[in-house]
């Protein structure tokens, strides 16, 4: 299954119930959502943590829109607009954490 | 304008850019209080402080950059740029990530200049 979060883990819970919930998969992160995959985040270590069971996407277009491209945790996968569709096509299903 | 009563007005930014319209309103509020000549300071706090972040380039989501007005402000005499230092810790950033000039104030002397306010307006 394909989770997506758009939400900034510092302003929202969805990150935090999305991991406590998915047990394998990936996890994309969009629009504020990025700011979790980025080095000194305070959520960063929990989803470091998750990665072990979930595969972790970023798109690239939002990280470089909040100037956080150059910031991205290692074992983050980051994709483009084609690789979100590529994603969403692959995975049986997905679940939307608004 | 000159001659009108001058209030401490205080911009509180709470909200990351592009994920939501917050920080884009609040910086046309700022501007526009700018035209009335009062004492303006903002706020970059929690996720705000993205707002003020190096390097945003925003051809990707086809939205407009507004990060550079924020260097702008200053010709506009709004010069009382405030950051606290607990928000930058925990999402791994320092004033040397910030794009213009700022005062970083600890939660403690944020939550005093906050006090000192007549008009606390929140983004």
């Amino acid at each position: 299954m394909l989770h997506i979060v758009n939400k900034s883990p510092l302003e929202r819970n969805s990150l935090e119930s999305c991991l406590r919930v998915a047990q394998s998969g990936a996890i994309l992160l969009i629009e504020d959502g990025v700011l979790a995959a980025t080095r000194g985040n305070a959520a960063a270590a929990t989803l470091t943590e998750a990665a072990s069971r979930l595969k972790i996407y970023a798109l690239a277009p939002d990280l470089e829109a909040r100037g956080m491209q150059d910031r991205v945790l290692e074992g983050v996968t980051t994709v483009d607009y084609g690789g979100f569709v590529d994603l969403v096509a692959e995975h049986k299903n997905c679940q939307s954490w608004l | 304008m000159s001659e009108g009563v001058v209030k401490k007005f205080m911009f509180v930014n709470r909200k990351s850019p592009y994920g939501t319209v917050y920080a884009l309103e609040s910086l046309e509020v700022v501007l526009i209080s700018a035209a009335f000549d009062q004492d303006v300071s903002l706020v970059f706090m929690d996720d705000g402080v993205y707002q003020l972040k190096k390097g945003q380039q925003t051809k990707g989501i086809e939205n407009k950059n507004f990060s550079p007005t924020y260097r702008a402000l200053d010709g506009y005499d709004i010069e009382k740029l405030y950051v606290e230092q607990e928000s930058l810790d925990a999402r791994g950033l320092t004033e040397d990530d910030l794009l213009v000039d700022v005062t970083v104030l600890s939660k403690a002397d944020m939550g005093k200049l906050m006090d000192d306010m007549d008009v606390v307006l929140s983004f």
